[in-house]
């Protein structure tokens, strides 16, 4: 278990890695995803990926806000994946972050699931 | 009905990542007081967050900060993001369609496609002013 907290004036993003395979790690998001936090997520993702893991899910269901820098830290890890063979789910219960992804199209690029569970059994 | 004038509130940021949590939650607890609802809420805190991201990324050569001007009226609320890009990056910004969203234009995007209104107008120091209106439903 990896913990990467990014804090600063108030704003803070919780991120913790947990591995469930050598190639499958789950990636869980606590905070709002802006443009000031974002890099963080994008460093975690980043890392995952240069370690080797392909198959990563991404827990947002603590996730209270995300915006388009956001959406462009989800869509890069996604790029980087795929040209290893492998996928991105998230996890997302929460209305108006599902609509974010309904009005951008990303629903159809993402595998979005209600829990963990599903996320990580829809990666295989 | 005569309409009521309308309530003006001034805030500027500076033009830095970390303060556009302050204009958007600027901007929530002026809509929440206006009772827009819940969905229409959100949807103006990522579009006037959206904006000053967009302000940040276009308009660093255009002051240390950010000025927005927040208008509610009887019909609604009105944003204006002041100099939110150089007047150069015009065609391009018009060129952002509300109907199909593409990769490194989400923030744009996301403008349209959440608020009711959205223009440019030239501010007259070279750079463009983003205007943007949330419509409030009847009923």
């Amino acid at each position: 278990m990896v913990n990467n907290v990014a804090e600063g004036r108030g704003l803070e993003m919780k991120i913790a890695v947990r591995s469930l395979d050598d190639a499958t790690s789950v990636i869980e998001l606590n905070g709002e995803i802006d443009v000031y936090t974002s890099p963080k997520v994008k460093d975690a993702v980043g890392s995952l990926i240069d370690s080797g893991v392909y198959h990563i899910v991404i827990d947002l269901a603590h996730v209270r806000y995300i915006d388009s820098t956001g959406l462009g830290v989800l869509i890069g890890g996604l790029k980087r994946v795929r040209e290893h063979g492998g996928s991105v789910n998230l996890v997302c219960d929460n209305p108006q972050i599902r609509k974010i992804f309904d009005i951008t199209g990303l629903v159809k690029i993402f595998g979005i699931f209600d829990n963990e569970d599903a996320a990580v059994r829809a990666l295989k | 009905m005569m309409p009521t004038k309308a309530d003006e509130i001034l805030l500027t940021i500076p033009r830095r990542a970390e303060y556009v949590a302050v204009a958007r939650l600027s901007v929530a607890a002026l809509a929440g007081r206006m009772r827009f609802s819940i969905e229409d809420v959100e949807d103006i805190k990522l579009a006037v967050a959206e904006a000053c991201t967009g302000a940040i990324s276009r308009g660093a050569s255009l002051g240390e900060n950010i000025a927005l001007k927040f208008e509610s009226n009887d019909a609604g609320l009105d944003v204006r993001l002041v100099d939110f890009a150089p007047e150069s990056d015009i065609e391009e910004l018009r060129g952002v369609s509300s109907d199909h969203p593409r990769v490194g234009a989400l923030g744009t995007y996301l403008v349209l496609a959440l608020m009711d209104e959205v223009r440019y107008e030239p501010s007259g120091s070279g750079a463009l002013d983003l205007v943007m209106s949330k419509r409030q439903q009847l009923g």
